[in-house]
């Protein structure tokens, strides 16, 4: 493990550059207090039914309808409309979906009657990657904007496949930590998209030798991708892009999908376009950034349209494969400013056998542009497989600048993940005719939520600006390596993974 | 209630869980077709069937009690016997939707088990690991097959607090290597906090306040309970650090490490304000860190002023697991703590957000050794008092955790289990536990009774005492000190069989 190990060896020392480094910061914040970022979520309740984790089952058949009836005890007044809602005829049995699980009544009723099982529908959301837990969560915080809490300690495995084999790490004692979720310290989630220079030269005459090269700041982490593995209403395309210009963020779209409907949206618009893009597209006068497939001739195509346009960033989108680092690396150093590394739905890259997670491989595209002292030339947006906020903070923390997000657009907008669309079906939520107001809504408190846990996890850190975050390795903690230097000493060598698996 | 402020005795009564239906692993269903011939209540080895005297039928089945299919192999499985057919056993419904990875439905039964029995459970129930697929649950004893024969009565599972040698302070030993964590007048219900503090009372080991005051119903127990100052101060008096026999710092929480406590506003009634010197209705915040320590030196400053405010007090630094939690642990013991309690990541809590609790900080298992051998490089492992927390579960977890290096465990959601805690997560919403265990609500709070939740962690400190006096006379050892850092009986399933030295 990569550990900033040196720094805590002395503590005393480390306290001491903490405090002149935050007496420098406090001056320069007196000067420039950086606008507070807000977002302003709001409760967008569900359209269509929600699908809870427990239902309870009710023998109603042997009940004697006794004085004392359990049901009217639950804290949570689960049961109190059950008898009106039965009577209707389309009503359906909403109480099954809301169960908070208590067992009280399961285990008071007179008569024993009432009996408890996982709900086979919330069992059947989704699929392996996209779990009903994930989805679940996302719904939760699409529709409220609040961060999932819940009492009781982690229940889930100790360790798991991709982002769930990591731990970010805290501060204790001899690091400060910082409170950004009360607002009691400012935290900033902005990040740059561009080339960052790594000097300044002047002339004789104290001018800037070189025009620095043009940045995009966005507020959060986070932006809008677009879906390779399912093709989406327009509808859920333009809420997404609605969103993404309240919140002063980005929102990656095909250009062939551009139509004029988008006319309003065009700051927040990234378009996706191939390499025979060319510098007359009416597009390009309007946005900021505009991605292109990674092909032969990409840097070609790329001076035409700067010649043009200087002050639009490109970015060039990259599969995220075997080759990535190389590939990364040569287009750097030919000068292109962002690169959009992307994998597929499961976080993993586009490779047929032994393919690895995201996290693996942008630990080494970001090591190959340190190692080459270029990383800060560079812009790595990394998207596939980000589902949660913990996913955001982890790739950041593993070496990309910023992430997008995919899946997680339509099931912040109700999607169960069923796939109907794919086989030409109707889609159950209706995404082709959603209300645009109220999926702007549901994608900023998701977005929302997502902050304010990065909030969380930085103030947890010790840190006061995300972009501190990138690459800082430090600050993680990785299966292996813990595995290696906590038991390793004691158990000896851990087996494969493929053996692990058999035994387990 | 004189009886109720004595320290109850330490002896095991056999106590029903508190609800009308009880939960089990089987459910055994009876038909119609029931001649009430009484053949069942022969052949159940369990007392399953019961038909009290002068009753013309037979009660509802005891399911909790139920073995299972374990029967079929002893031929004594019911529906087997049964002449009209008129029984069914199967898998429990409420059994499969129960539990999680860590605490199973196996788990959350088997302490419940313990709760009532005082002993380990005979049937089928895993009551060792749970099936996080890691950590502890991976973990085995290498028990010998022969080992020196040790009368259990001469096993001693006592551990001492304060093992500096600078120091004057008082010896305090407890008898058991398991002490209760921080649970806030607030966050559990008076009764909780009283039952804890009277069954480690009972025990002769300690329970702790937990930050928001110390209720003066907890007086009578004062020896036995830890008060802890925390980064909101919340209760924080003179006289309440000087009532403790250990003070406890808290730094930080495994389950929301570097994340402040939040109680929310419902759970702010009038009594807790006043303990808290808040007002009724408000959310409290406790910040993180403490503002006032940014150092080991400004955390010596706080040992101090505890130090110089209660003199024969011993000092126990709570802390979370960071990558740096070795140096941390190193640090306090200079700053003066007689106690390093380090608190993983999956531990329990009444509220935290999820991202903190799977994604922050390490879980335990890999922070003890590590703290452990750097205790024993710096040459000042027997000068300190390590303890583990954040994910123990069972006597078996806490008996690993002490092979891996610590002196002892505290514990926290167990207790909560063997109250009748079924893991649902809602302690933080609305009126608080429906099961009346972590609330402030009046009408929830009187589901259980005082007697019988004292009983209930009795028994559960007398099943726990039986495993680890067990464990210690498999390895032919006869004090619970002996086991510490003795990872050479331990295995991982996950590694070679030969480690490398």
């Amino acid at each position: 493990m990569i550990s900033g190990g040196t720094s805590y060896l002395f503590p005393l020392l480390h306290y001491g550059l903490a405090c002149i480094l935050s007496a420098t910061r406090k001056s320069e914040e007196a000067a420039t207090v950086p606008k507070k970022y807000h977002v302003p979520v709001k409760s967008a309740p569900p359209k269509f039914r929600r699908i809870g984790k427990y239902g309870i089952i009710d023998r109603r058949e042997d009940c004697s309808a006794c004085h004392n009836c359990v049901k009217r005890e639950c804290i949570y007044d689960c049961y109190k409309e059950e008898d009106d809602r039965l009577r209707k005829v389309d009503g359906y049995v909403d109480y099954l979906y809301e169960c908070k699980s208590c067992l009280s009544c399961v285990q008071s009723c007179t008569k024993g009657l009432l009996s408890r099982k996982v709900n086979p529908e919330f069992e059947a959301l989704g699929d392996d990657f996209w779990t009903p837990d994930i989805i679940s969560r996302t719904w939760y915080q699409a529709e409220t904007g609040k961060i999932p809490v819940s009492g009781a300690g982690y229940g889930g495995p100790f360790v798991g496949p991709g982002f769930d084999s990591m731990w970010t790490d805290m501060s204790e004692i001899v690091r400060p930590t910082r409170d950004g979720i009360h607002g009691r310290e400012y935290i900033s989630t902005s990040v740059d998209i561009g080339r960052k220079l790594s000097n300044l030269s002047f002339d004789e005459n104290g001018e800037l030798r070189e025009t620095p090269p043009p940045l995009i700041e966005i507020p959060v982490p986070v932006v809008f991708d677009t879906l390779h593995e399912l093709e989406v209403p327009e509808s859920v395309v333009l809420a997404s892009a609605s969103a993404a210009k309240r919140l002063g963020n980005l929102c990656v779209i095909r250009s062939a999908d551009l139509t004029a409907s988008f006319g309003p949206f065009t700051k927040a618009i990234v378009p996706l376009a191939d390499e025979t893009l060319r510098p007359e597209d009416p597009w390009l006068k309007k946005v900021r950034l505009v991605e292109i497939e990674d092909g032969e001739n990409v840097t070609e195509s790329i001076g035409a349209i700067k010649k043009s346009h200087p002050s639009l960033v490109i970015a060039v989108r990259v599969r995220f494969g075997r080759g990535s680092a190389q590939r990364v690396l040569q287009l750097t150093k030919q000068g292109v400013e962002v690169i959009h590394l992307y994998a597929d739905q499961t976080g993993q890259e586009w490779e047929e056998t032994s393919s690895r997670h995201i996290s693996r491989v942008t630990r080494e595209v970001h090591l190959a542009l340190v190692e080459e002292r270029i990383r800060d030339e560079v812009t790595l947006i990394a998207s596939g497989g980000i589902a949660m906020a913990e996913h955001m903070a982890k790739e950041i923390i593993c070496g990309a600048d910023l992430v997008g997000i995919d899946m997680s657009i339509p099931i912040a907008l109700e999607c169960r993940v069923c796939g109907s669309c794919k086989t030409g079906l109707a889609c159950p939520v209706g995404l082709d005719g959603i209300d645009r107001d109220y999926a702007t809504q549901r994608l900023m408190n998701l977005i929302g939520a997502w902050r304010s846990q990065l909030l969380e996890v930085l103030g947890a850190m010790g840190i006061r600006d995300v972009r501190r975050l990138r690459g800082e390795v430090g600050r993680a903690m990785f299966f292996e390596d813990l595995e290696r230097e906590s038991f390793g000493p004691i158990f000896g060598h851990r087996k494969t993974e493929a053996e692990v698996s058999v035994t387990a | 209630m004189a009886g109720l402020d004595a320290i109850p005795e330490r002896k095991v009564r056999r106590i029903e869980g508190r609800y009308r239906n009880p939960v089990g692993k089987y459910k055994v269903w009876r038909s119609n077709a029931c001649k009430v011939c009484g053949k069942c209540i022969e052949v159940c080895p369990c007392g399953v069937h019961v038909k009290p005297e002068g009753y013309s039928r037979f009660l509802p089945p005891r399911d909790d009690l139920c073995q299972g299919f374990k029967c079929k192999e002893i031929g004594r499985f019911c529906p087997d016997h049964c002449p009209a057919g008129a029984l069914r056993v199967e898998l429990s419904p409420i059994y499969e939707s129960l539990g999680d990875y860590r605490w199973t439905a196996d788990l959350i039964l088997s302490t419940w088990r313990m709760a009532e029995t005082g002993q380990a459970p005979d049937g089928d129930l895993e009551y060792k690991i749970g099936a996080s697929g890691g950590g502890f649950d991976r973990i085995r004893f290498r028990f010998p097959e022969t080992a020196p024969q040790v009368d259990g009565n001469e096993i001693s599972t006592a551990i001492e607090l304060n093992r500096r040698k600078d120091d004057e302070r008082p010896r305090v030993q407890i008898d058991i290597p398991v002490y209760g964590g921080g649970m806030s007048f607030g966050s559990v219900s008076p009764i909780t906090m009283l039952s804890r503090a009277r069954a480690c009372a009972a025990w002769n080991t300690f329970t702790c306040t937990g930050e928001g005051g110390y209720p003066e119903r907890l007086i009578p127990f004062k020896d036995y309970i830890i008060t802890q100052v925390a980064t909101g101060l919340f209760g924080v008096r003179e006289e309440t650090i000087q009532r403790a026999r250990v003070v406890e710092f808290k730094y930080a929480q495994g389950a929301k490490p570097g994340l402040g406590g939040h109680l929310l506003g419902d759970k702010v009634t009038p009594a807790v304000a006043a303990m808290r010197e808040t007002v009724t209705g408000t959310a409290l915040f406790s910040p993180f860190p403490f503002h006032s320590v940014y150092s080991v030196e400004d955390h010596k400053k706080h040992v101090d002023w505890i130090k110089q405010i209660n003199p024969p007090a011993l000092i126990a630094v709570k802390v979370s697991t960071p990558v740096d939690v070795d140096m941390v642990a190193v640090g306090s013991y200079y700053a003066g703590a007689h106690i390093i309690h380090l608190d993983g990541s999956y531990g329990g809590t009444g509220a935290a957000p999820d991202i903190a609790k799977k994604n922050i900080a390490m879980p335990i298992e890999y922070a003890i050794p590590r703290v452990h051998a750097f205790l024993q490089s710096e040459g000042i492992r027997d000068e300190v008092t390590l303890i583990a927390s954040g994910g123990i579960r069972t006597a078996y977890d806490a008996a690993k955790a002490i092979a891996l290096g610590a002196d002892g465990v505290v514990i926290g959601t167990t207790e909560l289990v063997a109250l009748g805690c079924v893991r649902c997560g809602n302690c933080e919403s609305g009126r608080g536990c429906a099961r009346g265990i972590a609330t402030t609500d009046d009408k929830l709070v009187s589901k259980m009774t005082l007697p019988w939740a004292t009983q209930r962690l009795v028994n559960l400190f007398n099943a726990w005492h039986e495993q680890f006096v067990d464990i210690l006379r498999r390895f032919g050892m006869t004090s619970i000190t002996e086991l510490r850092g003795r990872t050479d009986l331990l295995m991982h399933l996950d590694y070679e069989d030969q480690p490398e030295k």
